[in-house]
C-alpha cells in the first residue's frame, strides 16, 4: 500500500489544494511556509504538550467499557475525548493553533462552529491567551446549541449569526472566510477542522493526531499491543476521525470506520452522509467530495446533530474513502438517539450527539470474537440536552 | 483578435465594465440587462454564474444570486441565453464564476460551451494561479479562452510581476482588502495603492474594481487604471426592476457613471 500522507502540494491524491481567492493568498501562504517550521519547533512543544497536560487534562483515558462490549461481542474501548476541557476534541485543535497565531503575530481571532465546541474551544483559547474572539454560527444552529451560545459570551467572545444558504456550519464557515478576506492582516482563521485550504487539514490532523498517539500508548498498557482490530469515529468535517486514525493510517491490520450522518436516511433527502450522497468538487478552499447538485450548487444537509451537519467532508477522508483504506458507514437520527441512551445506560456516559452516531454502528458490524474496537468518543452530551429531553419517556 | 483585445488597443482609459448576475432580476433578463448596457456605451461585461457559496462576494452579489437561482438559473440556460443573442451582440463577454460549477459541469464541456456563445475571457476568483498553470492553462487556450487574474492589496510586486507575464487581456486589481459591495469614496490608503500598481508600469491594462459605485469613484479609479469594473451598484440599481423598465433604468444608469 502507498504510503499515506500529504504530497507538497497540499494534496492526498486528488483530493485538496488550497482553492482561494487571490485576496487569501498571502495569508494561506505565510501559513503554509510557516506551520511545520512552528510546529516541529521546541518552544511550541513545550507549551502545547504543557497545556493539553495541565489545562486540557490530557492524556484522556482509554476505558473498557464491559457492559458495552458484552452487548455487542467485542472488546470495546472508548477514548474518552469527552473529558477535555470544554466537553470536545475540539480543544486539542484549538490550543494547537491559538499557539500558531500567537507565533504568527495575529491579533484577531476568528471561527466558524456548527454545535458550538469548536466555537467555545476558540473562544476558550483566546480567553487563555487573551485575544479578540469572533465565532460565526448558523442562526439555526444558535437556536438549538443555546448553551454553547451562553459559554461562548461569557467567555467573552462575539457570536455572529451567519444568516445565508440553510443557516447552518457551511454558511458559517463562508461567513468566516468572508470576514477573513476583509480582515487580512490582523486576522487568523481558527479553522475547526481537517477542512479548509492546505495546509489546515493536514495541520488539524497533525494537531489532532495526540489522540491516537495516546490509544496506541494506553492500549498497549491495557492489552500488551498497540493496535486495535477496529477504530470508529463520527465524521463531520473529520477531525476526531482524522486524530483517532492518524497514527493507523499506514497499519493495515488496523480497520478504520468513518460514520456519517444519515439524518432522517440516506434516501430521505434529508441527509448529511456525504460520501454516499457526494462527489468530487471544491468546498471552502479544498478538493473534496461533496453535496451538490446537477450544477455544482451545494446541496444543504441535514442532520438532527449540529457537528455533523456539513455538506463535504475533509480532503484526507475523501481520499481514504476513495482508497477504500476506511469503511465509511452511516447513522440516523433515530439510531444517534438510541445510541445515546443506550451509552448512558450501560456505562453512565451521556455523550454528544455526534458522538453518538459512532457508537450507532456498534450494532451494524459483525465482530469477531476477542476483536479490539476503540470508539472515539469525541464529546459529551451536555449541550445536547435540550434535545435529549424531547426523548425521555 | 479577440473583442477585448480590440477594445483595449483601441481605448486606453474610462473603460467601463459592468458585472451582473445571469437570470436575475428575473429569469430571462439575461439578455435584456446585456443588450441595454450596449446600446447604453458599457465597454465590456461581466456575467456573474449565481452560486450557492459564493466566498468572494458581499451581501448585494450573494442576495442576487440566490434570487437568480430561485429563479430557477442553472448553466445549461446561461448558454442557452448568450446563445440567442450571440450574433448580435457586439459586446465582449466575460464569464465570471466560482470554480464548482466549472468543474462539475465538466471543464472540458464547459469551455467548449464558452467559445460556442462567443464567450472569450472567464474570471474565477477561487482558481489559484497555480491551478490555473498546472491544469487549465492548456485546456482554457485550446479554446481560446483567456484567463483574468485578481491582485488585491496584499499580492506582492514578485507576485504582480508574475501575474503581468501571465496575463494576454487585463489585470483585475481588487480596489481594497474586501469581498465585494459598493463603497462611495475610495479612501487614501486605497489611492497609495492604485498609484503602486500604476507606478509599477506593467505591460497588461488594468481594471480596478470591487467597491466602485458612482462616477465620482467611478473617475477616480480611471485616473490610475484604463478602466473600472462595477458590480454590486449596478446589481441594486436593477434589484426589482421590472423587465419593461431595464432600459431605462440602465441607461440612466450608465450615463450617470459616464456623467464628468
Ligand atoms: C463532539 C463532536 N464530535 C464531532 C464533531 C464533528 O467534527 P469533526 O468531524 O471535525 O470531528 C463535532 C463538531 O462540532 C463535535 O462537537
Amino acid at each position: 500500500m502507498k504510503k499515506i500522507e500529504i504530497d507538497e502540494n497540499g494534496y492526498y491524491g486528488i483530493f485538496g489544494g488550497a482553492f482561494i481567492p487571490e485576496l487569501l493568498y498571502p495569508n494561506v501562504k505565510k501559513l503554509e511556509d510557516n506551520y511545520l517550521d512552528i510546529m516541529n519547533s521546541d518552544s511550541f512543544k513545550k507549551e502545547f504538550s504543557q497545556l493539553l497536560d495541565t489545562y486540557v487534562g490530557r492524556p484522556t483515558p482509554l476505558y473498557k467499557a464491559e457492559r458495552l462490549s458484552q452487548k455487542y461481542g467485542a472488546t470495546i474501548y472508548l477514548k474518552r475525548e469527552d473529558l477535555n476541557h470544554t466537553g470536545a476534541h475540539k480543544i486539542n485543535n484549538t490550543i494547537g493553533q491559538i499557539l500558531i497565531a500567537k507565533r504568527l503575530g495575529k491579533k484577531r481571532i476568528i471561527a466558524e462552529t456548527g454545535a458550538g465546541q469548536h466555537g467555545v474551544a476558540t473562544a476558550t483559547v483566546c480567553a487563555l491567551m487573551n485575544l479578540e474572539c469572533i465565532v460565526f454560527m448558523g442562526e439555526v444552529d444558535i437556536e438549538r446549541q443555546a448553551p454553547n451560545v451562553a459559554r461562548m459570551k461569557m467567555l467573552g467572545a462575539t457570536v455572529i449569526p451567519a444568516k445565508s444558504g440553510s443557516k447552518t456550519l457551511k454558511d458559517a464557515t463562508n461567513e468566516a472566510i468572508r470576514d477573513w478576506i476583509n480582515h487580512p492582516k490582523d486576522t487568523y482563521y481558527l479553522i475547526g477542522s481537517v477542512v479548509g485550504p492546505h495546509p489546515y487539514p493536514d495541520m488539524v490532523a497533525r494537531l489532532q493526531s495526540i489522540i491516537s498517539e495516546e490509544i496506541k500508548q494506553q492500549l498497549n498498557k491495557q492489552t500488551g499491543s498497540s493496535f486495535p482490530n477496529k477504530v470508529i469515529a463520527c465524521v463531520g468535517g473529520g477531525s476526531n476521525a482524522a486524530g483517532a486514525f492518524y497514527h493507523f493510517l499506514n497499519e493495515e491490520k488496523v480497520e478504520l470506520i468513518a460514520v456519517e450522518a444519515a439524518g432522517k436516511g440516506v434516501d430521505s433527502g434529508r441527509s448529511a452522509a456525504t460520501s454516499v450522497l457526494g462527489d468530487v468538487g471544491v468546498l471552502h478552499g479544498s478538493k473534496t467530495i461533496l453535496m451538490q447538485d446537477e450544477y455544482g450548487q451545494v446541496i444543504e444537509p441535514y442532520s438532527i446533530s449540529a457537528g455533523l451537519d456539513y455538506p463535504g467532508i475533509g480532503p484526507l477522508h475523501a481520499y481514504l474513502n476513495d482508497i477504500k483504506r476506511a469503511k465509511f458507514m452511516n447513522a440516523t437520527d433515530d439510531e444517534a438517539i438510541k445510541a445515546a441512551f443506550e451509552l448512558t445506560e450501560l456505562e453512565g456516559i451521556i455523550p454528544a450527539l455526534e458522538s453518538a452516531h459512532a457508537l450507532a454502528v456498534l450494532g451494524k458490524i459483525k465482530f469477531k470474537k476477542d476483536e479490539v474496537v476503540v470508539v472515539n468518543l469525541s464529546g459529551r452530551g451536555d449541550k445536547d440536552m435540550a434535545t435529549y429531553m424531547k426523548y425521555i419517556k | 483578435m479577440k473583442k477585448l483585445n480590440k477594445l483595449f488597443a483601441e481605448k486606453k482609459n474610462n473603460i467601463l465594465s459592468v458585472f451582473f448576475t445571469a437570470g436575475f432580476p428575473s429569469l430571462n433578463d439575461t439578455t435584456k440587462v446585456l443588450k441595454a448596457l450596449e446600446s447604453s456605451g458599457a465597454d465590456f461585461v461581466e456575467v456573474g454564474l449565481p452560486y450557492s457559496d459564493p466566498l468572494a462576494d458581499g451581501e448585494t452579489i450573494q442576495r442576487s444570486s440566490a434570487k437568480a437561482l430561485a429563479n430557477g438559473i442553472n448553466l445549461d440556460i446561461i448558454f442557452d441565453q448568450l446563445l440567442l443573442v450571440k450574433d448580435t451582440n457586439k459586446l465582449p463577454i466575460v464569464i465570471m464564476g466560482y470554480f464548482n460549477q466549472i468543474l462539475k459541469y465538466g471543464e472540458e464541456k464547459f469551455c467548449a460551451k464558452c467559445k460556442e456563445c462567443g464567450v472569450e475571457t472567464l474570471i474565477i476568483p477561487d482558481l489559484p494561479m497555480i491551478e490555473y498553470e498546472n491544469h487549465y492553462k492548456e485546456l482554457f487556450g485550446k479554446h481560446g479562452l483567456s484567463n483574468v487574474f485578481l491582485i488585491s492589496p496584499m499580492t506582492s510586486e514578485e507576485r504582480i510581476r508574475k501575474i503581468d507575464d501571465m496575463t494576454d487581456l487585463f489585470i483585475y486589481v481588487v480596489a481594497s482588502s474586501a469581498t465585494t459591495g459598493a463603497k462611495n469614496k475610495l479612501s487614501d490608503e486605497q489611492l497609495k495603492y492604485f498609484d503602486r500598481i500604476k507606478n509599477m508600469k506593467l505591460e497588461s491594462p488594468l481594471m480596478i474594481g470591487f467597491g466602485i459605485s458612482d462616477n465620482n469613484t467611478f473617475n477616480n479609479a480611471c485616473k490610475y487604471a484604463n478602466g473600472a469594473i462595477v458590480g454590486s451598484a449596478f446589481v441594486s440599481a436593477i434589484s426589482g426592476v421590472g423587465t419593461g423598465d431595464i432600459d431605462t433604468v440602465v441607461r440612466n444608469w450608465v450615463e450617470d457613471i459616464f456623467s464628468k
